[in-house]
């Protein structure tokens, strides 16, 4: 690894102002960030870390009764504390293996927006809010991509916020290697409607699967997603795993296996 | 440099740290803790697992600076206080939990924290938690038998699923 100067602000304030200079970055919980750093994919003069920040760390409810996750919250905390949210709190807890989940931070998974990664998953099926230090973005509009997010230079992640549906679940179909989704699929049922959010599959990250959120939306089971045809394979993720038609299958069937575990 | 210094294995110790120096770098060539295992350059073997603040984490994907004034424990630290191997331990070596043992140290220190959270784990339990901790030689089996005999439950004679 390349060196760097490590500055480690106690507030908000602090770390936004320390990311402002040129050729920093911030450290989330390091699980990606660092794994890149020593392979020399990445460098930085400098790294600014959040985990001193306790006002961006730690789980409540709001008046709309969305749970509110700070941005620099373990993924170990949501799956123990997000009990009013159990298939967010469920994702959270099959995330890699125990000591990535004890570093791991919602705000440096999202940021990352790895294509296979689970948080953007869960976000934008639960068309969670973004809350940064300078704004508030919708899931919707907040991945751009793979490893692309909207944010600006130096932004940093402060909360995420979560609407809680009344019927949700995460199927992962486990790429054992890495322990990264081969492909996963949340489902969300609201009052207005269903949201489906794949990961894994597409080259583009995390896409709401359109078809199935209608059929579902109408009709929610797992005969409904039966009935539909498979997303197409073009622009889905090719590799040694698995390629694009073997992805697009296994959406289908992801799918299905969520709607069942959420009825 | 900058003077790093963490409570290791009960002990206050200091050693120099660069910005990029490494938990498992402070702890193998500043303290000269060679316990600590360092079996990938990807985060995904679990060789390194020590306790910060109680709870398992990778030190080869972690700054030493970062955790300044943390409480550290390794595999150093499982042992008994009179240096008979501690229950964990004692455990692995008598049921063949390790074979050349490099995984070893992160090995023991993983199951040392499921049995915190989880005194009786069931075998599923144990091959769950383990996930993140990878062995070239064993095949598993053995080092689930160990922790589940670490754990004072009764060990199945063959390994089952
Ligand atoms: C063995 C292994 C298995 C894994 N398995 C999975 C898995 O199954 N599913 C999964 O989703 N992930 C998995 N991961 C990745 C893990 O979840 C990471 O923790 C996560 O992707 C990045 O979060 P972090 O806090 O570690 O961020 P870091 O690595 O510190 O940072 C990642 C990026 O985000 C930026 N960043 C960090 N925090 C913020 C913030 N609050 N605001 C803005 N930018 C920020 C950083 O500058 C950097 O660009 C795995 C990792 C490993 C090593
Ligand atoms: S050395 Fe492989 S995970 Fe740390
Ligand atoms: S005993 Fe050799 S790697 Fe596990």
């Amino acid at each position: 690894m390349y060196n760097f100067e490590l500055v480690k602000p106690s507030t908000l304030q602090d770390a936004v102002a320390a990311l402002k200079s040129e050729d920093a970055q911030a450290l989330g919980g390091g699980q990606t960030l660092l794994p890149t750093m020593k392979a020399r994919l990445a460098m930085t003069e400098q790294l600014v870390a959040l985990s001193g920040i306790d006002e961006i760390k730690g789980i409540c409810t709001d008046d709309d009764g969305r749970i509110c996750i700070g941005g620099a919250t373990t993924h170990t905390a949501v799956a123990e504390g997000a009990t009013g949210y159990p298939a967010l709190a469920s994702l959270a807890a099959r995330i890699g293996d125990p000591a990535v989940r004890n570093r791991g931070t919602i705000g440096g998974s999202l940021a990352n927006n790895d294509p296979s990664a689970c948080y953007p998953a869960g976000a934008l099926a639960s068309n969670a809010t973004i809350v940064t230090n300078a704004r508030e973005i919708d899931a919707d509009d907040f991945f751009r991509g793979m490893f692309e997010t909207a944010l600006d230079e130096g932004e940093i992640i402060t909360e995420v916020k979560f609407p809680v549906p009344e019927k949700a679940a995460y199927e992962k179909f486990i790429q054992p290697a890495s322990r990264f989704p081969l492909v996963a699929v949340f489902v969300a049922k609201f009052s207005d409607g269903v949201r489906v959010a794949v990961t894994g599959a597409a080259s583009d990250g995390v896409f709401h699967w359109s078809e199935a959120e209608e059929a579902l939306s109408s009709d929610f089971s797992e005969d409904a997603v039966k009935s539909l045809t498979a997303p197409d394979a073009v622009g889905m993720i090719s590799d040694l795993h698995g390629d694009g038609t073997y992805r697009a299958h296994l959406v289908k069937v992801m799918t299905a296996r969520a709607v069942k575990a959420a009825v | 440099m900058t003077k790093v210094t963490m409570t290791v294995n009960g002990k206050s110790r200091t050693a120099d740290a660069e910005g990029r120096t490494l938990l498992v770098d402070w702890l193998r060539e500043g303290l000269r803790l060679t316990g600590t295992h360092v079996g990938c350059d990807t985060s995904q073997c679990g060789a390194c697992v020590v306790h910060v603040n109680g709870a398992p984490i990778k030190a080869c994907t972690a700054l030493a600076q970062e955790l300044d004034g943390a409480d550290v424990t390794t595999i150093e630290g499982m042992a008994n206080a009179d240096g008979s191997l501690g229950a964990v331990q004692q455990a692995f070596q008598d049921y063949h939990g390790l074979q050349c043992g490099f995984c070893t140290p992160g090995m023991v220190m993983s199951a040392a924290a499921l049995l915190k959270d989880n005194p009786k784990p069931s075998e599923a339990d144990v091959r769950h938690y383990l996930e993140g901790n990878i062995c070239r030689c064993t095949g598993y089996h053995n080092i689930v038998k160990a922790v589940m005999a670490a754990s004072g439950q009764e060990v199945a004679p063959v390994a089952a699923e």
